[in-house]
Order: structure tokens, then C-alpha cells, then sequence
């Protein structure tokens, strides 16, 4: 273990990441593939992946022994973390033999980038309303639809995309997962952008694309199972990413922050910066006390929830914090500033994680359902046709 | 930094809340709430059967010689089992104090008896807050071959029962005897009735003098340490209001549907299952600092109440509201741990004053 760790570090050191700051996401695409090919070849992709597929075998141990050391970078692998954080791992999981033959070591090498496309405008926290259909043609499908919030679409080569083939059971019931090729003359991509005045998001629009049989991935009309498999694996991603570098709402920014303006010695500051330091601190150890136990052999399951909503709840302490700390350059600052205008956008995009991967609201039913055995919700949608149902912006056909 | 328990701890864990569930009853709490004396027989079979007082007191002196760890265990079921002990008083304050001053005829008296759990002791160093400064105004001076004290200490946890006293002076630590003269013991009514608190006043009372090279320094550890073991009662007793109220929910019926079905309600149940995985957490990582890491003591223990201290209040208040009417009366023991949380929240300093603390430790 300690060998695996030195190693990585040494490589890691050695073969310096390309700087990603102040690039945009298309900008960093070709460097982030060359970046990848580098590190396949070195030994540090796919690193709990099974080695007949181009993964290198190894357990959770040597992922956390290589997580620990590239923490120190700014690593170029936000095209990639959709791929090996859900797409992959799901086919490793439910694909058949051809698809994680020809899927799995490109996406490990950073040849082809994957999406997922899942949320639809009238089917965010409820994924299982969703409208965009896949209907039979001869061998293959023809699917037709839109799909929203999708991550990296703009430069994705793959998606593992859900539809609905059955509307006349109820809505679990009817969804298939394909494997869509995003070239397709019918997909197309349209950046959308959000409050940070950013575009990290896409729509994306189906028109007549045509899927080969073959891309199911799963069993037709067996899509909900396959979405929870997904989800699953995108719950245990989120809990073991890396996770940038430098955060302009961590403790020891704002401190820095507040030093700088000469405002740390200001009572409220204080109580403020060390309420902070408490929350902050509670979810990093809770954090590594998630993870000791997983490296125990202990299953996280729902419990991985509670470090996601409790993420999102201190990353909201910190925007707040951040204005009482910052003073004046936190409402106006100079074009130069760049630090000012950094953690503006850390600010306005802190609502975002709320919501994001599963709102806060759901994360808690999730934790009060399966980790607290509270009884659910009654559903009244549960045993209806989805043609019958009326679900988002469906208005009732 | 390892913050799971071993199988040892766990079972310590389990033996002892058995225990407390066979031994100490609710009943047996609410007699001492309504004014029965604490149960000489139990606090025998907790000290002589289980040992406890002595658990984390070294061997050389009697003791088990475990760690801080597992004294956090033992604690946590104490505050679950909202237990009316001397076990804060004596084996925590006490032992912690003779432990950490250079008076190893003070520790060779007293440690063996206050492990086996036949000498209660306490320790009185609040004054007009109940902040542990290390400025006080009681004061010591020499009298013939002795000293006598002169002042008044508040909040003395147990400070009416306890047979031997640990006075923090204005020149150091100081013994006195219980029923020493010119002491006046006071006994306070309690905001938490399942923990005695006395006033003491001191009038030219006979005290032996503790050695100590650096009093202040001996104060500032036995804060931390008190920090991180008060913390534990406070995870315990949170983690027992939260599973009552996610049982209650579980079969509590209202509109036809369990309460805890609905949003409000379970989200409620949420927001303190969290609390508490954070809190304990912090637990485990501030009691893993007292046996590994004297270094990082002060922060962590500052952290600890910091994080803890809110929580256990909130939860406990929460519990009270997710149970509607009923949790708001005298027969449910909602109120017994609110009224805990509230007290614990105060003792050794306000939520304010342990971030004021933690301010300081962070370098802000």
C-alpha cells in the first residue's frame, strides 16, 4: 500500500497535471485526454475496475491511497467523472460481455467521454416521470424526447440515456436504458446556463435518433433497476471524489479573507468563522469515519446521503458566512480582483448543490426511509399507467 | 486518526448499556428526580462488579487503565441512560485533576479509593460565570504549618455530597475535606434534576495544599479532558432522544397515515439522526485526541462542545415538538433530557464562550 501511494505520488509529481485554472470546460478537453492517456498507461485509472477490461484490479485501499495524494492537484478530470463515476461502473455492473468489451478501456483512457441523461424539465427529483420515449423499429429504436441538466453532453461521445418504452404500465415499469451515441444527426446539445452566469449544463434534444438494439443496457423495460444501480454508484463517486484543491468558502479561506480586510479580531466575525470551523469540521470527520468503516468492510449504503445533504447544508453555511466576512468586495469588487470574483461564484453557485444528484428534501427522505426504517410517503402513482398520470409539465394528454 | 471502535470497545459498549437498561430504569431516575437519595447499591455495583470508576484510571493506582475512549463509551450510556452518578464528579474531575498534578502522595491517597469507588470527590473552580478561568478570586494563604481558603465557588457538581474537595485557589490547587470547618455547603436547585450542583463557601477553611509546578497549565488540561467526557453524556443522551422520537413516529397514527410518513415530520427525525452521526464523529475524534494526540487537545475539545453542545439541545427540543402534546408533559421523559441538554449545554461556559474558546485555539 505505502509502495502504491509512493508510486502515485512520485508520478503524480513528475508528470505535473496541466494548470485548469481560468479554462473553460472545452478548452481543458484535449489536455484532459492526453492527461488520462498518461495516466492509464502509468497505472492510475480504473484503479478497483477488474483488469479483463482494462481496469487495474486493485481495492478500495489503493483507491484511497491514490485519492490521498492527488488531492494536492487540480486534476483535469471533470470530462470524465460521469463516465467512471456512474456510466462505467453501471456497465460493468449490467452490460453484456460486447458492451464492456468495447466501452470500458476507452473511457478509462479518455478516448470517448460519456454523459448521463437522465432529469427531464417535468422530471427532476421524480426520474421516474420522465417523457422522452424510445419506440421499436425493426431491431433498434427511435427515440424522441429532451433531457436537461445534462454534464459534459457538449463534448460527450456516449450517454447512457433513459426512456420510456412501456406507457401503458405504471411508470417504474416502462423505462428501458440505452447507450446513445451523442454524434447521432438527431441529438442535439444547447448550453444552458445558470445563475453563475456559467454554462456547466446542457439540454438535449432527440429527434428521431435511431439506437441499435444492441445498446440496451440492462433488460428492456427494466430501466428503473439499472437507474438505481446508477444512482447508487453516483452516491459512492460523490463520497470519494477528490474534490478541487482550494475552496473560497472553506474555514481557511474566509479566515484569510477576513485577516486580509483587518476584520478577524471583530467579535461576530470570530463566533461566526469558528461556527463554521465546527460545521465544516463535523463533515470532514464524519467523512473519514464513513470511509474507515467502508475500508472495515462496513456497507455505507443510504448513510452515503447524509454526507451529501450535510455537503450542501455547510456549503450554504459558508456563502452565508462568506458575505458577514467579506464586507464591501463581496457586493462590488474590480474587474482585476480575481480572487473577489472567485468567490463570488462559489457564493451563487452554492444553491446549486442543494439540488444537484437529488434535492436536500430527498437525500432526507432517503436517510428517513432506509436508514431510519420510517414508513414512506403513501404514493398515489404507484400502481397507475404513466399514460393515466399527470406528471410535471404533462398535462394530461 | 482511527475513529472506529474495536470489538473490544463495542463490547464494553453493550455490556454497560445493558447494565444501565437492567439497573436503572426510568422509574429509578424519576425517584431521584422526586427526592430520593442516589442509590448507594447501584453506584457499589457500577464501581465494585464493573469496575467503572476506576476504568480509566491507571493500573499502578488501582485502576483499569483504559483510555479516554472508552471512558467516552461508559459516559455516552450514562447520559443515554440520563444516570444519576458520581461518576462525572469523582472518576472524571477528580481523577483527571490528581492525574495532572505533580503531588503523587495526593494521588497515591486518594486515586486507589476514588477507583474503587469507596471516596466520592469533586472539584470547585467556577466562580461568578461558570467558566473555567484560570483567575479566580478565592484565595489561599499560609496558616501555622497549613493554608485556609476564603471565597465561594459555584456550580460544584456534587459539591454536597462529596467527601474530599479539589479547590482551585488563586495560588493552585487545594484538598478539602467535607465536612472541614468554616465550609458551608449550599445545595442549588437544578435546572437538570438528575445532577446535583452545590454552592461552597469558605471561611478560613482548613486546606492541604496539592503540588503542582504550573496550576494554570493543570487547569487548562482537566477543562479539555472535562470538555471531551461531558461531550460524551451529551452524544449519549442526543442519541437516545432522536431514537425515541424515530420510534414514536414509527407508531404514532394521525390522519389515518404514521406520523412519521409525513415530510415535517420525518425530515425532523433526519435532521437530528444527523446531528447525531456528526456529533459522534466529533466524539470519537476528540476522545481519540485525549489518548493519542495531547497536541491537538485544546482544539478538539473546544471543537467538541462547540459541536455538541447546540445539538443536543436542539435535538432534545425537537423531540419535544415531534411528539406533540404528550412530549410536553411531566410522564413522558422528554423534558428529563431537554432539561439535561439545557444544563449541559451551560456547565464549564455557554455555546458562546466554546466558540469564543475555539476561536482563540484556531488562532482567529
Amino acid at each position: 500500500m505505502t509502495d502504491f501511494r509512493t508510486r502515485a505520488a512520485e508520478w503524480l509529481a513528475a508528470n505535473k497535471p496541466p494548470a485548469i485554472e481560468g479554462r473553460s470546460r472545452e478548452d481543458i478537453v484535449p489536455m484532459a485526454k492526453d492527461f488520462q492517456a498518461k495516466l492509464y498507461d502509468a497505472g492510475f485509472a480504473g484503479i478497483t475496475w477488474p483488469a479483463a477490461y482494462g481496469g487495474q484490479g486493485l481495492g478500495q485501499a489503493e483507491l484511497l491511497a491514490y485519492n490521498s495524494v492527488a488531492k494536492d492537484y487540480d486534476l483535469p478530470d471533470g470530462p470524465f467523472i460521469i463516465g467512471m463515476g456512474m456510466c462505467g461502473p453501471t456497465i460493468l455492473d449490467l452490460g453484456t460481455e460486447e458492451q464492456k468489451q468495447r466501452y470500458v478501456k476507452p473511457m478509462l483512457r479518455g478516448e470517448e467521454i460519456w454523459c448521463q441523461l437522465f432529469s427531464e424539465p417535468g422530471a427532476g427529483s421524480d426520474v421516474a416521470s420522465l417523457q422522452t420515449k424510445a419506440v421499436r423499429d425493426g431491431d433498434g429504436w427511435i427515440l424522441n424526447g429532451q433531457k436537461v441538466w445534462t454534464t459534459n453532453a457538449q463534448f460527450a461521445d456516449f450517454g447512457c440515456v433513459l426512456a420510456r418504452t412501456n406507457p401503458d404500465v405504471p411508470k417504474h415499469g416502462g423505462i428501458t436504458m440505452f447507450i446513445i451515441d451523442m454524434h447521432d444527426p438527431g441529438v442535439s446539445v444547447r448550453p444552458l446556463r445558470v445563475m453563475t452566469g456559467n454554462a456547466p449544463f446542457n439540454e438535449v434534444f432527440f429527434t428521431d435518433v435511431h439506437i441499435p438494439g444492441d445498446n440496451v443496457l440492462g433488460a428492456v423495460n427494466d430501466g428503473w433497476r439499472a437507474a438505481v444501480t446508477m444512482l447508487g454508484h453516483e452516491r459512492v463517486s460523490i463520497g470519494t471524489s477528490v474534490g478541487p484543491k482550494s475552496d473560497p468558502l472553506a474555514f481557511s479561506s474566509l479566515l484569510e479573507t477576513a485577516r486580509r480586510d483587518g476584520r478577524d479580531k471583530d467579535p461576530a466575525v470570530r463566533q461566526t468563522l469558528a461556527e463554521l470551523y465546527v460545521h465544516q469540521r463535523e463533515l470532514q470527520l464524519l467523512t473519514i469515519r464513513m470511509r474507515q468503516e467502508a475500508m472495515a468492510g462496513k456497507a455505507i449504503g443510504a448513510r452515503g446521503s447524509v454526507a451529501k445533504l450535510v455537503g450542501a447544508q455547510v456549503a450554504n453555511h459558508g456563502a452565508d458566512v462568506a458575505g458577514t466576512v467579506e464586507g464591501p468586495t463581496a457586493v462590488a469588487w474590480d474587474s482585476s480582483d480575481a480572487a473577489a470574483a472567485e468567490l463570488a461564484t462559489s457564493v451563487v453557485g452554492v444553491p446549486g448543490i442543494g439540488i444537484a444528484g437529488g434535492t436536500n428534501e430527498v437525500q432526507k427522505n432517503i436517510i428517513g426511509e432506509r436508514v431510519l426504517g420510517l414508513p414512506k410517503e403513501p404514493q398515489v402513482d404507484r400502481d397507475v399507467p404513466f399514460r393515466e398520470l399527470k406528471v410535471g409539465t404533462q398535462r394530461g394528454e | 486518526m482511527d475513529l472506529l471502535l474495536s470489538q473490544e470497545q463495542e463490547d464494553l459498549r453493550a455490556s454497560v448499556r445493558k447494565f444501565f437498561q437492567d439497573q436503572v430504569p426510568m422509574s429509578r431516575v424519576r425517584a431521584v428526580v422526586d427526592g430520593a437519595d442516589y442509590d448507594g447499591d447501584l453506584w457499589k455495583r457500577m464501581t465494585g462488579e464493573l469496575g467503572l470508576a476506576g476504568l480509566a484510571v491507571p493500573e499502578s493506582y488501582g485502576g483499569a487503565g483504559a483510555g479516554h475512549v472508552e471512558r467516552s463509551i461508559v459516559l455516552e450510556e450514562m447520559g443515554r441512560a440520563l444516570l444519576p452518578s458520581s461518576f462525572f464528579s469523582s472518576a472524571v474531575l477528580a481523577a483527571d485533576t490528581l492525574l495532572a498534578l505533580d503531588d503523587e502522595d495526593a494521588r497515591a491517597g486518594l486515586l486507589p479509593r476514588i477507583a474503587s469507588g469507596d471516596l466520592l470527590a469533586t472539584v470547585a473552580v467556577a466562580e461568578k460565570t461558570a467558566r473555567w478561568d484560570s483567575t479566580v478570586d478565592t484565595k489561599a494563604t499560609e496558616s501555622g504549618d497549613g493554608w485556609v481558603l476564603d471565597g465561594r465557588k459555584n456550580l460544584v457538581i456534587d459539591g454536597q455530597t462529596a467527601a474530599a474537595i479539589i479547590v482551585y485557589a488563586d495560588s493552585g490547587f487545594f484538598l478539602v475535606d467535607g465536612d472541614a470547618s468554616g465550609l458551608t455547603r449550599t445545595p442549588l436547585v437544578s435546572l437538570d434534576p438528575t445532577r446535583r450542583i452545590a454552592r461552597l463557601d469558605f471561611a478560613a477553611t482548613p486546606a492541604k495544599k496539592l503540588a503542582s509546578a504550573d496550576p494554570a497549565a493543570v487547569l487548562a488540561k482537566i477543562a479539555d479532558l472535562a470538555a471531551v467526557a461531558l461531550a460524551a453524556e451529551q452524544v449519549g443522551g442526543l442519541a437516545r432522544t432522536m431514537e425515541m422520537t424515530v420510534d414514536y413516529a414509527k407508531i404514532r397514527v394521525q390522519f389515518g397515515r404514521l406520523i412519521g410518513s409525513y415530510q415535517a415530520v420525518k425530515h425532523g427525525c433526519v435532521d437530528s439522526y444527523v446531528d447525531w452521526e456528526l456529533t459522534s464523529s466529533v466524539l470519537r475524534y476528540a476522545a481519540w485526541v485525549a489518548d493519542n494526540q495531547p497536541d491537538e487537545l485544546p482544539t478538539a475539545a473546544a471543537l467538541v462542545r462547540a459541536s455538541v453542545s447546540p445539538a443536543y439541545f436542539q435535538v432534545a427540543a425537537r423531540t419535544i415538538q415531534l411528539h406533540g402534546g404528550i412530549g410536553y408533559t411531566w410522564e413522558h421523559d422528554a423534558h428529563l433530557y431537554y432539561k439535561r441538554a439545557k444544563s449541559a449545554e451551560q456547565l464549564f461556559g455557554t455555546v458562546l464562550d466554546q466558540r469564543e474558546t475555539l476561536a482563540d485555539r484556531l488562532g482567529i
